[in-house]
């Protein structure tokens, strides 16, 4: 980490976003992290997407669990909402959020720990639950805060800073969530900004679970050899499966793509992501075909990467659909539209006596 | 592009601007810390080893370091270079023992040098201490040339002259005052000098030869030679609407000394547009403060008399069209004007003049009849005769002067120990890293968010009841000690190894002025337009590293308007990046003489 705030001072250049912000306008506090940490260039991206998407700072809420990567949003977007939640707990305090304003962006950080071990039922609620958010793991298959003890999403074989080797199988988020019916599903790397920023923009403007599992290594204690999820070893296997590009709404498609090259995804607020093929043909949109894919890749140690899976078709209805939440936050609506009163109440109870 | 080498001196050099820009390369940044710290004698100190004269260039230097002051890129006002310089030379304390011991033995060579300005005083200055015997002959009975003739006390006050020639002097030269030299042949065939280093300067003002001169003559004066003789206290008076015609430094000095001799209307007429003006800013600025009326577009016709008397002079209003870059394209006549005066001061430029020398003593002229000095070394076409300042190559300033006269004193060191003069040792750089521990910088890299300080002026109504009273009070601790806070640590730099990088992007993401990318290389133009933030500033080099280890992209710097906050080696968790002070070594005749004395062989 370190003690030295980055100074006021800007590029006399930088250019704006739609509401007149530089990028700096999006940042949060003095990062405490270890210097190197690939969380900070997650942070970095994060800052990048919501300035790119011209977010109000006010509109956007952030809200984390425990572990470093938890502690990262404190360190983007200082004007918006946030909430550390309890170890694991991230998905109820989102879900309650959600449901009583639904016209704010919602941003998950979460860890592989706070996520894929004590928070892994309440991560498997949300993606049933479809929750409109963007939930991002910032996978580093460590207990860095604890002093490197082995996560769930630590490979078989890989071994520790001391020495020890890794013998239980992996959690993998990303297949866990093609199987739970996810309906936006990437991984990315934080050292990527040109893959992760477009992700994490269309995973913000799009409705529904979004997750972005994003390796992320531990500069302190997984980052030497024999890990998997160091810079080295993750340059080395790392395989993006498509090229994804996030245009927004206002802005027409300038560039031209041969025939058959790109294809596009329109989004619900007319954003759209454009999926360029890289090497090999891979469907995004095919979630068996994806499935099968990733757990290829995982066999021989290699990571695929870049937008997994989406659900082009909108086949699964998302939290407001279902729960029929209304579209004005519950903080705007008059006291006798929130409170049925005694004689509503008593009508409610009346049906369970 | 290929991998930077910034082994080469002037790599590190060229990042810290204000040292760049200075003809005598002096170490601001250092000098700056020195005073931050209240070492105020050694700050002096380290001046005056490059610039020889800190309290008289505190005050008046042209000071080529603040427009180029990185500072200026970054918001809009430079670090007060010039004024902190002030600062130092203001609060220094006794310095009698610090300065380079001069020898009783003397070595048996004897120097000559024409004028007493700054020029020969560096000479002077610089070959003392190695034994040399140096007279100089001045023409005036007081030394300091220019220093004192041409600036006026109310910018640069005579005690000041004195203290920093004392020193100079006090060394041991053998001044001969009032001693014109009127025949440079006679000099050098007198045979009783080694060499001869002319620094005779520029004294001759330029001529406006226009109907109504001649019959004007007793109220028409030439800028530099009025200023002269008011200094020297022969002029004391000046009529009550004066014209100025100029617009560089010396009209800036004509028009303000005018209004001291009891003009009330002064008026500074410029043939161009502002921004075609010679004159500094701030001395334009000073001058308006004192309610100088600057004309514009007015180009001189003629002197008009009346009763035999000049009653004023008319000029022609001109018209300019400038193109996109600014430049002149067309100009035209639209009227004429006359403006009434009882005196008019041309200060529109000074050239050198060389009447007493002789044109067949093997020192060549070129066609403007200047001699042709070599620019390195400052030899004129005879071995042995050297010229300086704006006796070189004319009108400069003091700056320049002091270093032609460094490198003048090498020459004449080279010339005299019988050493070929173009194998002059080279400068050179140092690397030392200012990490201190976790955390821990051993410089101030803060980014302080201070602007400039304004220099406190003597009040309007003090000001003119006395030529002497100096305008310009220097800045107070409190103002001092914020102003150093400005400056940027060019000279830490940012040091990178290629080796160690993992490509974590911590120091992108951290560093606030986006300088920094990892990208793959290309040709500099395209690579320039894809950074981080695009480097459009080409006079500002790009660093570009070897091929880093994981993935063979490059790190590239733009280093135009890097803050040196050293965020980037405190993120880094290999220590690629490292802050790393630079110490530029700048060679003058003592290193020359301490390099001609190792090469000696030694007798056991």
């Amino acid at each position: 980490m370190t003690f030295i705030a980055k100074p006021k001072v800007t590029h006399p250049s930088l250019p704006q976003n739609a509401l007149g912000l530089t990028r700096r306008a999006y940042e949060g506090a003095l990062s405490t992290l270890c210097a190197g940490c690939g969380h900070d260039s997650i942070t970095a991206a994060i800052v990048e997407a919501c300035w790119g998407l011209s977010l109000e700072p006010q509109n956007l809420v952030k809200l984390s669990g425990i572990g470093c990567s938890s502690k990262t949003t404190a360190y983007f977007v200082s004007g918006a909402h946030g909430f550390n939640a309890v170890h694991g707990r991230m998905p109820s305090i989102a879900t309650g959020a959600n449901a009583a304003n639904r016209r704010l962006s919602y941003i998950g950080v979460s860890g592989d720990g706070d996520t894929l071990s004590i928070g892994l039922g309440q991560f498997c609620h949300a993606i049933r639950r479809n929750l409109d958010m963007l939930y991002i793991i910032e996978n580093n298959g460590v207990y860095g805060l604890t002093k490197g003890q082995f996560s769930a999403s630590a490979d078989i074989g890989s071994r520790a800073k001391r020495g020890e080797t890794n013998r239980q199988p992996p959690i993998d988020p990303v297949l866990l969530a093609l199987d739970l019916g996810a309906p936006f599903v990437a991984r990315s790397f934080s050292g990527d900004k040109r893959q992760l920023v477009p992700l994490i923009e269309a995973g913000l403007k799009h409705r529904g679970f979004a997750l972005i599992d994003v390796l992320s290594p531990c500069v302190t204690f997984n980052d030497h050899e024999g890990s998997t999820k160091s810079y080295a070893y993750t340059r080395e296997h790392y395989e993006p499966a498509v090229r994804a590009d996030f245009v927004p709404r206002e802005q027409p498609i300038t560039v031209d793509y041969a025939p058959g090259e790109a294809r596009q995804i329109a989004l619900h607020d007319g954003s759209r992501i454009v999926l360029r093929k890289i090497g090999a043909e891979y469907d995004p949109t095919d979630r068996a075909a994806a499935g099968a894919a990733v757990q290829a890749r995982g066999g021989s140690g290699e990571y695929l990467t870049g937008l997994i899976y989406v659900d082009a078709a909108d086949r699964h209805p998302e939290f407001h659909q279902v729960n029929a939440t209304p579209e004005a936050p519950l903080n705007s609506l008059p006291f006798e539209q929130l409170s049925p009163g005694s004689p509503g109440l008593r009508k409610v109870l009346a049906r369970y006596r | 592009m290929d991998a930077t080498d910034t082994s080469h001196p002037d790599y590190y050099h060229r990042v810290v601007d204000c040292q760049w820009a200075c003809p005598a390369h002096t170490d601001v940044p250092e000098y700056i810390r020195l005073i931050a710290q209240g070492l105020f004698t050694e700050a002096y100190l380290l001046n005056r080893q490059s610039n020889v004269f800190p309290a008289i260039l505190g005050r008046v230097c042209d000071r080529p370091c603040e427009p180029a002051c990185r500072r200026g890129r970054i918001e809009s006002k430079p670090v007060a270079i010039c004024r902190l310089k002030r600062v130092a030379a203001d609060n220094r304390g006794d310095i009698t023992g610090r300065l380079p011991p001069v020898p009783r033995l003397k070595n048996g060579k004897r120097i000559a040098c024409i004028g007493a300005g700054c020029a020969s005083l560096t000479v002077a200055n610089d070959l003392l201490p190695l034994g040399y015997e140096v007279t100089i002959f001045e023409q005036y009975d007081r030394p300091g040339g220019l220093m004192r003739s041409n600036i006026p006390a109310f910018r640069l006050p005579e005690p000041v002259i004195d203290e920093e020639i004392g020193l100079i002097l006090g060394m041991g030269v053998e001044l001969r005052l009032g001693e014109r030299i009127d025949s440079l042949g006679a000099l050098i065939e007198s045979g009783r000098f080694d060499a001869v280093f002319v620094g005779s300067g520029a004294p001759k003002g330029k001529e406006l030869r226009l109907p109504g001169r001649d019959a004007a003559a007793t109220n028409v004066h030439i800028g530099i030679s009025w200023l002269e003789s008011v200094a020297f206290g022969h002029v004391d008076r000046i009529g009550e609407r004066v014209l100025i015609i100029g617009v560089g430094n010396t009209a800036m000095d004509c028009c303000r000394t005018s209004l001291r001799l009891g003009a009330r209307t002064v008026r500074v007429i410029a043939r161009k547009p502002r921004g075609f003006f010679k004159a500094s800013p701030w001395e334009l600025e000073d001058a308006e403060e004192e309610n100088v009326e600057i004309l514009v577009n007015r180009s001189p016709k003629a002197f008009m008399i009346e009763n035999g008397r000049l009653a004023g002079m008319r000029f022609e209003c001109m018209e300019y069209e400038l193109d996109a870059r600014g430049r002149i394209v067309a100009e035209r006549v639209v009227g004429e004007q006359f403006l009434p005066a009882d005196d008019v001061i041309l200060a529109i430029g000074q050239e050198n003049a060389f009447p007493w020398i002789e044109r067949d003593i093997g020192i060549e002229f070129d066609k403007w009849n200047v001699p042709v000095v070599d620019a390195k070394t400052f030899q004129s076409t005879r071995p042995g005769v050297f010229f300086g300042g704006d006796a070189a190559f004319g009108p400069k300033n003091i700056i320049w002067a002091v270093e032609h006269g460094h490198q003048a004193a090498i020459s004449i060191h080279r010339h005299c120990q019988g050493e070929p003069l173009t194998e002059r040792l080279s400068p050179g750089v140092n690397l030392q890293s200012r990490k201190m521990g976790m955390h821990e910088w051993a410089y101030a890299n803060d980014y302080a968010q201070i602007e400039r300080r304004l220099m406190p002026h003597v009040s309007l109504k003090e000001r003119f009841k006395k030529l002497n009273i100096e305008v310009e009070l220097g800045f107070s601790a409190e103002q001092a000690a914020e102003e150093a806070q400005r400056c940027l640590n060019c000279d830490v730099q940012t040091v990178f190894g290629a080796k160690l990088c993992i490509e974590c992007d911590a120091c992108i993401d951290i560093c606030p002025v986006d300088c920094l990318t990892i990208t793959n290389n290309g040709p500099e133009a395209e690579l320039r337009a894809r950074l981080k933030a695009p480097a459009e500033n080409l006079a500002q080099p790009l660093y570009v590293s070897a091929a880093l280890p994981q993935t063979g992209r490059v790190m590239v710097k733009d280093e135009d308007l890097c803050v040196h906050c050293g965020l980037c080696a405190e993120r880094c968790p290999t220590a690629a990046w490292d802050m790393q002070k630079s110490l530029l070594h700048w060679p003058h005749a003592e290193d020359e003489a301490r390099a001609l004395e190792q090469r000696k062989p030694k007798i056991a």
